[in-house]
């Protein structure tokens, strides 16, 4: 039977008594791009922590290939780190000052012991430079020589030399010039397409996430409340919070042309943002306070996740009951 | 059209070692009454260190040059106790972070009471009526407990609709919002800029609103203005700029913003090469090494703002685009 690369099932993640991850579960698929939004605080970062296992999972199975990863020994999770790297949204921050840009970029090299030379490994390193657009000859710089793009090209290369087979990825272009945030989106689709990686594309960006991704998850208070195919999601989203994230994302070109800016448009997200604390947030549907069209049933009863079409999972009461009718 | 803030030939410079670090290059603007002016423009561009110049909270090693007045008052040459009088009550501004903007061991109610205390000179207890009717001007539900909490209490948003409330409390007659939703997730944003443009229409309140992001300006400017490298490159009203972007780098900008709605492309548009670092010399125009157009009289002759023909639309390109 052929597994997906990585399945999530029933995760959930606690910080003390707060569950940051309550019952999310999808597929990804060896060389697939899955996106992941929400909101800051919806547990994204968590997520991909907790599919690292640098954050406990309380409840729920993660599966590489079929074979859970948390009952996995520690030895047996060292070894299998290879296969799984990430790159972070701070690419200065997260480079070593006192590392030259090839110590940095062999660092997984040497680390996984894979019985190359120094002078082998330095030919994959200056491999590795050209092939995220930088030279070779820059490999005995340090990180402060770099601007915040360059810099992400070195978190890129460093995370790709042992060709991993998922690559995570919280928010890489957020720190960087719109200008710039192409080049590296770019670079990701490249190396994705030559080798292919799978990708958890994790950013608050929605244009680029619907560039990279060939599926993307919603998420909302630690639920995961909408997947789907990205021009599904896109064109026709279900779950309030998807269309009120939408909505809210101001065109330039658009309130040019006369089209209501985005507080007008998303009456739903003109509504205060705390409704609900957290406790009472684990009873009935996270998002009701804020929800245009919440009934009581919303304030009860946990939405289940359901398909609606093959494909495209929902959970809401509102769409499922089939009484909500968007024009 | 009476201007409350004007600034004429600023230069704002800093020493960094033996080099000149050139912030800010010989701009001039002018800020109407009620007006809401959008300056756009990637992180070094000297778009907030041009209005930290404005309220003159750069540190010492700066050294600025130029003019800059506000609603009477001489920025520049007044002294610290002069500019008090308009700082914080006529004038105000709100960061990216309101987090670090705040006090964290104090209430909100306290911080926001001591404002109207202090320019005011109001007594405590109608200073907590007046925060009262404010933070409910700004959306903030339940504000009788939001007055006794402390600031990591609130969400992000809520925090910078609290600072928006502060900023607010004297009337000012121009508002600085430099970066105010960039911390904030979409649909927070769209809160804060919806508040903004009831509060400041309500209030007959200028603005000056920074950011990166065409479109969160585009929701809220009258005029805008793009800064690159220091110097405005282009400057018109709201519709006009999006519209007919004539400065390359404006057309750039504008197309590294994909429509949601349009078909996706295959590759995401980006601009090659970074903008030139603030300590680097020019000669010729700034965006020449990245511009598509560029010719070889602008890799050494600096392209001034003029008008580009059509009113109120000012631009600094040799060759701009539709003319």
């Amino acid at each position: 039977m052929n597994h997906p690369l990585l399945s999530v099932r029933g995760l959930e993640v606690r910080f003390g008594v707060t569950r940051v991850l309550d019952d999310v579960g999808f597929d990804l698929q060896a060389g697939e791009t899955l996106g992941l939004v929400g909101e800051s605080g919806s547990g994204k970062s968590t997520l991909a922590r907790a599919i690292l296992r640098l954050a406990p999972a309380a409840a729920g199975r993660i599966l590489w290939s079929g074979e859970d990863m948390l009952t996995w020994s520690a030895a047996r999770l060292r070894r299998h780190r290879r296969h799984m790297q990430l790159i972070f949204q701070d690419p200065l921050a997260s480079l070593n000052p006192r590392m030259s840009v090839a110590d940095a970029i062999a660092e997984p090299l040497r680390i996984f012991g894979t019985g190359l030379s120094a002078r082998d490994r330095r030919e994959r390193v200056d491999a590795m430079l050209e092939r995220v657009g930088l030279s070779a000859a820059v490999a005995d710089r340090y990180p402060h020589e770099f601007s915040g793009g360059q810099c992400q090209r070195i978190g890129i290369a460093r995370a790709m030399i042992l060709r991993p087979r998922l690559l995570i990825c919280d928010e890489p272009v957020s720190s960087l010039d719109v200008s710039i945030q192409g080049q590296i989106v770019n670079l990701l689709a490249d190396l994705q397409h030559e080798w292919g990686t799978a990708m958890l594309f994790i950013s608050h960006n929605l244009a680029v996430v619907r560039h990279l991704s060939h599926r993307v998850l919603v998420l909302y208070r630690g639920r995961l409340v909408e997947i789907a195919e990205v021009d599904t999601l896109f064109k026709s989203p279900v779950h309030p919070y998807t269309r009120a994230l939408l909505a809210a994302v101001p065109d330039p070109r658009r309130i040019a042309a006369g089209a209501r800016t985005p507080g007008d448009a998303a009456s739903v997200a003109a509504a205060p943002d705390d409704g609900l604390g957290r406790a009472e947030a684990t009873r009935g549907c996270a998002f009701r306070a804020r929800c245009p069209t919440a009934g009581s049933v919303c304030e009860s009863v946990v939405p289940p996740l359901e398909a609606l079409a093959p494909g495209h999972m929902v959970a809401c009461h509102v769409t499922r009951t089939g009484s909500l009718v968007y024009p | 059209m009476t201007a409350i803030l004007s600034i004429d030939r600023l230069n704002v410079s800093f020493r960094s070692g033996d080099a000149t670090v050139a912030a800010v290059r010989d701009v001039s603007l002018e800020v109407a009454a009620a007006e809401c002016v959008g300056i756009v423009g990637e992180s070094g561009s000297g778009k907030t260190t041009m209005f930290m110049a404005v309220m003159r909270l750069l540190a010492r090693g700066a050294h600025i040059d130029g003019g800059i007045h506000f609603a009477g008052v001489d920025m520049l040459g007044s002294a610290a106790h002069e500019l008090n009088r308009v700082r914080g009550s006529r004038l105000t501004m709100i960061f990216q972070d309101p987090m670090t903007a705040l006090t964290p061991h104090l209430t909100i109610g306290r911080q926001l009471c001591e404002v109207l205390v202090t320019h005011a000179h109001m007594s405590w207890s109608g200073a907590r009526r007046a925060a009262l009717d404010m933070l409910e001007r700004v959306r903030i539900p339940d504000p009788e407990r939001r007055l006794r909490q402390h600031p990591h209490e609130l969400s992000g948003g809520m925090r910078q609709r609290v600072m928006i409330g502060m900023s607010l409390l004297c009337n000012p007659s121009l508002l600085i919002a430099d970066e105010p939703t960039s911390a904030l997730d979409v649909t927070v944003q769209a809160q804060i800029i919806e508040i903004l443009r009831v509060l400041r229409r309500e209030m007959r309140m200028a603005t000056v609103l920074i950011s990166h992001d065409l479109g969160v300006v585009a929701a809220l400017a009258d005029r805008i203005l793009v800064m690159y490298a220091g110097r405005i490159v282009e400057g018109a009203p709201m519709r006009m700029l999006l519209q007919r972007a004539a400065h390359p780098y404006t057309a750039a900008l504008l197309e590294c913003m994909p429509d949601l709605a349009a078909p996706r492309v295959a590759r995401m548009p980006s601009l090659a090469g970074t903008a030139p670092a603030p300590s680097e010399r020019e000669s010729g125009c700034a965006f020449a090494p990245r511009c598509p157009r560029a010719q070889a009289r602008c890799r050494h002759e600096r392209p001034l703002l003029r008008a580009s023909g059509v009113a109120d639309h000012d631009v600094a390109c040799h060759d701009p685009l539709g003319a």
